[in-house]
């Protein structure tokens, strides 16, 4: 790949960001011809931002990965990723805009009346906000290697100190424009080369075999491996090795292995034949590679199902609770418009999802040997260099560089504003401007240094995690805040403890590579399918054993929730 | 497993590191009120700590007035600054809060003691003559809780035995009571003033004003009667949202559109000589915040720069977004004022005559609204223009934007 283009993508990506940001399209106006009061910011404007926002690295570069690991099946991340804005459509988004809450925390006391909810939904804010910004901090990461063979840990420092100079300096004046026009770049940057790839596919005669068949190289391929790696092989393997294999070293050797397991230690080189078939490692082993098209088939069908299942309920549920999706929608002037921006988004996120797995796709028949270093993620990047090639695939993959960079900067300086937010306003002692300058600090820093320390874990994988907290710990708190009225605030504390807190420790524990294997790890890794249901039941026991809580004006607000603001605006305000 | 370590030790550090700032500030809130706690004196001192500290516990509801909820979150506190078997609050008709026990046989009585006591105006100690040999509550002393328009309520405290310490004691802290009581109503009726004031600022729309406009659009009538139709419905909005009666917050939005009718107004009588710029982040327009706390500003910017000079007037408007907040500053290149009578006038030691009651006012209901914090800041000087700044936060309890037009223009 040359690296001067895409550095140069890159380059001018976070450029025209931090420029955007921070002059804006400056909104002047003489009083002869301007109507600024009125000009709220519109649904199609601000869905954008939303979208723009929410298009992390895991969608732009971990779904594909996940669709060549691990196949169609990982179509539900996409799906998931999508879906939860339908649930937010129908249950959440007028009423929460209508509570006049700007953040998590403040629908938790503008409902409930109480400091104590207020401090835990604090608590799960940022612990979401951090785990959802790792992904992002390591994405750039592996990003910036496969361009420049930089280390690993740069990419992420760079988006650190980008997204927390622009966010400390208040540079991010103009976010929604921001937001929005990202969404656009990053919706150009993964279709036009999808347009040149197909093409390309299409004119190599569109081999499909491979969709049913284990991944087969399909030239001459030597791929070195980045950590040590065990090779489970169903049919012997010949190749040429150099590096240690089996604990002894070769030098540029031919080698046949036999069928069964092989452990290769780090740096090795393996070259590989055309038409040899991929070898699956010992991490995905237990999938079946020829099954690769079938999803929920292989040998650990129980687990999968279940895992599905945990991935459907995280990801349908969670989206409600990510703390930077839902400050977005204050900006709406309405109920009304909050729910019609929730729609357009709809559209813009899925339509930007059906990029993805075709990278995937592709990825699986010109890139199988991404499986094997660990690296899949990034498919998407050494697609247009793979099939194309010349100046062409390096315009493309420079591009797609550039895109990449726009959705780590884009989530990642969301995220950092709304954590930095919540730390500012609850968390850190009151110190006047500096100590939001602080609380942005400790923001970026705590996932810079996760990212740095956590083991390597697939992005849409590590997103997930984040999806399965909110969805365990804020989503019984809206949902039972908005449509029940007997939720009392020893109820709201005990579930979002309960729920959340398991979710929560159950994600750290995955992460930190401490799961047994098994079903225990399966449990763990994929918390949502128990955790969710868990945090509802204990919100609802426990509100319904202590129904002398119920606040005071719970008719009043949900008055306010529920009904359009004109009406609302008479009741209440007639009651005051 | 070896990676395992380092990120369990960097999660276990992000828990620490919210944990010790959330312990940080809450120790700092706190420190305040555990001093006496810690500092051991002799034994008298402490108990009159103790007791101060109690009765500091039981202040903050009782001044939210003589309320059910008020009254149930004191009587903890008194009764255990009065170490009495049981002890009970009422108003004037019913019980509002019983602590201790015995509620379920004396609350029924007890309202004839203190219908007894309202009469006579003095507090009793009387035998209760409870039949259960196994109720401790054998003698209760009513004592009144007085407010500045007579009786409000009565404190009851039971003990098992006739004693003058507990009359006394009784009678005391019914006194401090009612001196909290009376704080509560002091509340009140400061609230009453604002919203008499806000009222007032409603009505404040200076009738030079009218006329000015009134003048204003007549001169154009022959000339251009497009644009004085126009000016005419400028006027008839900007005077239905300066006079609407219903809702204490508005929009920012909202309040930018009156601002602009304002200055559509006053740039007909003006022409050239006034200059506005606005620079709005539409993504605080959705703020709520107190009705008319920005035009006051707006206001004072014209007059400055326009009534007291004869040069060009420039004011420049902007509202940006500051994460959890909204910051909007109002700056005119006008004659300025001297920083120390601004800092009286904001004060209240001088009823200043050109600002009239609006500066001091909008400060005044931000720091209630908000807290102190954010109050109006000024950056001023003579000959140096003026600029104001304010700072809204996105989300307070109890802050909600009425819709403008909501309902009728008022009788």
């Amino acid at each position: 790949m040359n690296q001067t283009y895409a550095l140069t993508a890159v380059a001018v990506v976070v450029l025209v960001t931090v420029l955007v940001g921070a002059l804006g399209l400056r909104i002047s106006r003489t009083t002869s011809d301007f109507y600024v009061a009125s000009r709220t910011v519109g649904p199609r404007l601000n869905a954008a931002a939303i979208s723009g926002e929410y298009l992390s690295a895991a969608s732009f570069l971990g779904v594909a990965g996940l669709v060549l690991l691990q196949g169609p099946e990982m179509l539900w991340y996409p799906v998931g990723y999508t879906a939860g804005y339908l649930v937010l459509l129908v249950l959440v988004a007028a009423p929460l805009r209508r509570s006049g809450a700007y953040t998590l925390p403040d629908f938790a006391e503008a409902r409930l009346e109480s400091q104590a909810v207020r401090r835990i939904a604090v608590l799960f804010v940022v612990g979401v906000g951090w785990l959802y910004l790792l992904p992002q901090l390591q994405g750039a990461g592996l990003t910036l290697e496969i361009l420049t063979g930089a280390p690993h840990w740069v990419g992420g420092v760079v988006v650190a100190v980008v997204v927390g100079a622009a966010v400390a300096a208040g540079g991010m004046r103009s976010i929604t424009f921001v937001q929005a026009f990202q969404y656009w770049l990053k919706l150009t940057a993964l279709l036009v080369p999808a347009f040149f790839l197909v093409a390309a596919w299409a004119g190599d005669g569109a081999p499909r075999a491979s969709f049913d068949a284990p991944a087969v190289f399909g030239r001459h391929t030597a791929v070195t491996v980045a950590e040590d790696v065990r090779l489970s092989l169903d049919a012997p393997l010949a190749l040429t090795v150099t590096g240690q294999v089996d604990g002894r070293a070769h030098e540029a050797a031919p080698l046949v292995l036999a069928a069964g397991e092989h452990s290769v230690r780090a740096h090795a080189r393996l070259e590989f034949t055309p038409g040899t078939p991929v070898p699956g490692t010992r991490t995905e082993a237990g999938l079946g590679v020829s099954s690769w098209s079938q999803p929920l088939s292989g040998d650990e069908r129980g687990y999968r199902l279940y895992a599905t299942y945990g991935l459907i309920l995280a990801t349908f549920l969670g989206t409600m609770g990510l703390p930077h999706v839902a400050v977005r929608f204050y900006t709406s002037p309405n109920g009304r418009a909050a729910r019609r921006t929730t729609l357009v988004v709809l559209g813009l996120v899925g339509v930007f999802y059906l990029l993805p797995p075709v990278y995937g796709a592709l990825g699986r028949i010109y890139a199988p040997e991404l499986a094997l270093t660990g690296d899949a993620d990034a498919a998407v990047l050494v697609l247009p260099e793979r099939m194309l090639g010349g100046l062409l695939g390096d315009l493309l993959g420079a591009l797609l560089a550039g895109g990449a960079f726009a959705a780590f900067l884009s989530t990642a300086s969301g995220l950092t504003m709304a954590v930095a937010g919540v730390l500012h306003q609850d968390v850190l002692p009151k110190r006047g401007v500096r100590s939001f300058r602080w609380a942005v600090l400790v923001a970026v820093l705590v996932p810079l240094a996760g990212s740095m320390a956590a083991r390597d874990v697939p992005v849409a994988d590590a997103v997930g995690l984040a999806f399965a907290v909110s969805a365990s710990s804020f989503c019984p708190l809206l949902v039972l805040g908005i449509w029940w009225r007997g939720l009392t605030p020893p109820g709201a504390v005990a579930g979002l403890v309960t729920g959340g807190g398991a979710a929560l420790s159950a994600v750290l524990t995955t992460r930190a590579g401490l799961a047994p294997p098994g079903w225990a790890h399966t449990l763990l890794a994929w918390p949502a399918a128990w955790s969710v249901p868990l945090g509802f039941l204990t919100m609802v026991l426990v509100s319904l054993g202590t129904p002398a809580r119920v606040p005071g004006g719970t008719a009043a607000i949900l008055a306010r929730l529920h009904l359009p603001e004109g009406v609302a605006g008479d009741r209440v305000g007639g009651t005051r | 497993m070896t990676e395992a370590v380092p990120a369990l030790l960097a999660g276990v550090a992000a828990a620490l590191l919210l944990g010790a700032g959330w312990a940080a500030g809450r120790l700092h809130a706190r420190h305040d009120g555990r001093g006496a706690a810690v500092d051991l004196g002799t034994p008298v001192e402490r108990a009159t700590f103790h007791t101060l500290h109690t009765a500091s516990l039981a202040a903050p509801p009782l001044r939210a007035g003589l309320t059910e909820d008020a009254a149930r979150k004191a009587a903890r506190r008194l009764r255990s600054l009065l170490g009495t078997e049981a002890l009970c609050l009422t108003d004037r008709e019913s019980v509002l809060a019983w602590d201790g026990p015995g509620g379920d046989h004396h609350e029924l009585r007890v309202m004839a003691r203190v219908a007894e006591m309202l009469e006579s105006g003095r507090g009793l100690s009387v035998r209760t003559e409870c039949e259960r040999p196994d109720c401790p509550l054998k003698w209760a002393v009513v004592a009144p809780l007085t407010g500045e328009d007579g009786m409000l309520g009565a404190l009851v405290a039971y003990g098992s035995r006739e004693s003058a310490v507990l009359v006394r004691a009784a009678t005391e802290v019914a006194r401090w009571v009612s001196v909290q009581l009376e704080l509560s109503e002091l509340d009140r009726s400061r609230t009453r003033l604002m919203e008499a004031e806000i009222k007032a600022l409603r009505a404040q729309i200076s009738p030079h004003f009218i006329f000015n406009s009134l003048a204003a659009i007549a001169s154009f009538v022959r000339t251009d009667p497009e644009r004085a139709r126009d000016l005419l419905l400028e006027f008839a909005d900007f005077t239905r949202y300066s006079f609407r009666r219903h809702g204490e917050f508005t929009a920012l939005a909202d309040e930018l559109r009156s601002i602009e009718q304002y200055l559509a107004l006053a740039g007909a009588r003006f022409g050239d000589r006034l200059k506005v710029t606005l620079q709005v982040a539409p993504e605080v327009l959705p703020v709520a915040l107190p009705f008319l706390c920005l035009q006051p500003l707006v206001e004072n910017a014209v007059k400055h720069g326009l009534e007291d000079s004869t040069a060009e007037c420039r004011i420049t408007i902007a509202a940006r977004d500051a994460g959890s907040e909204a910051v909007i500053t109002v700056e005119d290149n006008g004659v300025g004022m001297e920083p120390d009578l601004l800092r009286r006038i904001l004060a209240g030691e001088r009823a200043g005559s050109s600002s009239g009651i609006g500066l001091p006012n909008v400060d005044e209901r931000l720091r209630q609204v908000y807290g102190d914090p954010y109050g109006l800041v000024v950056e001023t000087g003579v000959g140096a223009g003026m600029k104001v700044t304010v700072r809204i936060p996105k989300y307070r309890a109890g802050v909600h934007s009425s819709p403008p037009g909501g309902g009728p223009p008022g009788p």
